[in-house]
């Protein structure tokens, strides 16, 4: 009784996750390899937080199986994240695309790090012609720096 | 003294991109999903009618004047809060008001009308959601504004308060009007 009783939860269990992502007709499995890498690069819109192979939301279902009808009508994986952009922006990509308006989020980063980095180096420098010119004892080097910061 | 106002001054620095940080997140929605149809020709299809799906409305029936597109569904609970505006200022709009019906079954879209009223000139039904896809809907409520030419012109998401409607809608319209006569 109890191993029918966990049998039935077990296909239940089963038949539930199912559900929640819809089975796809793939023909071979370097075919869903190449489904899943696409879908999970792309960011389903209602659930902005999940990629669109992990959204069970019902527009996330409609745009996996135009994905995989364009994967069927021989579409590269860039013309059918060129057709996703047409319609959703470049939204529905996590990978941004480099170009003039996404140039701040692609460098800002590397801006700020080079800010920093002249910064120090300014003030090192300084620093270090201050100590030669006034050339102060070996003893007393080490409260200067603490007295600086 | 430089030395020590330099780390200072990167705090501020700091502090005044985390109050930028804020204040853009207050005045902008970070979830909205910007639209690539704007200033573009909107999607050719054409659709059934939700009251008779044996006759067809689409974009070459609505070329030639502008018209606003308004995606709803009687699953959506914020089309609820959007409905009464619509039937209040719906005729006040003076442009042509097609409901596109979103991924919803007609039965419960035609109760849902009956309900609580009909506001548009035209309901089609997109049940499969396949040219919701092409406008890059979203969700709904969404709205467009698609001018005589066919271009769309303007999409507002969320539902339309009085406040769009004076603000957003009803200027674009009249220019619209101007440019057509």
């Amino acid at each position: 009784m109890t191993r029918l009783l966990l049998a039935l939860a077990l296909a239940l269990a089963a038949s539930a996750a199912n559900a929640a992502i819809d089975p796809l007709p793939f023909k071979d499995r370097a075919e869903e390899v190449r489904f899943q890498n696409l879908t999970k690069q792309l960011r389903c819109l209602v659930c902005q937080n999940e990629s669109l192979n992990d959204s069970s939301a019902p527009l996330a279902a409609d745009l996996r199986r135009d994905v995989f009808e364009q994967m069927r009508a021989g579409k590269s994986d860039d013309e059918i994240k060129a057709w996703l952009t047409a319609r959703y922006s470049d939204f529905v990509l996590y990978d941004p695309p480099l170009r003039g308006s996404t140039f701040l989020l692609w460098f800002g980063p590397l801006l700020v790090l080079g800010a920093g980095a002249t910064a120090v180096a300014l003030s090192v420098r300084r620093r270090a012609r201050a100590a030669a010119a006034v050339q102060p004892p070996a003893l007393r080097a080490s409260s200067d720096v603490e007295d600086d910061w | 003294m430089t030395t020590r106002l330099l780390p200072f001054a990167g705090f501020l620095l700091v502090l005044a991109l985390l109050g930028f940080g804020v204040w853009w997140s207050g005045t902008h929605d970070l979830r909205e999903v910007p639209s690539p149809l704007i200033g573009k020709p909107a999607p050719a299809f054409s659709l059934p009618l939700l009251d008779d799906p044996s006759k067809s409305l689409g974009s070459k029936d609505l070329a030639g004047k502008p018209y606003l597109l308004n995606v709803f569904a009687s699953w959506c609970v914020a089309c609820r809060d959007e409905h009464p505006i619509l039937m209040r200022e719906g005729k006040r709009l003076g442009i042509r008001l097609v409901g596109f019906n979103y991924k919803d079954p007609a039965e419960d879209a035609k109760r849902w009308l009956a309900q609580y009223g009909n506001p548009y000139d035209d309901v089609v039904a997109d049940l499969p959601g396949d040219v919701a896809i092409d406008f890059g809907v979203t969700g709904a409520p969404e709205t467009f504004l698609v001018d005589a030419d066919g271009i769309v012109r303007y999409k507002y998401i969320s539902p339309i308060t009085p406040q769009v409607i004076a603000t957003e809608l009803l200027p674009r319209i009249a220019k619209l009007q101007q440019e057509t006569k």
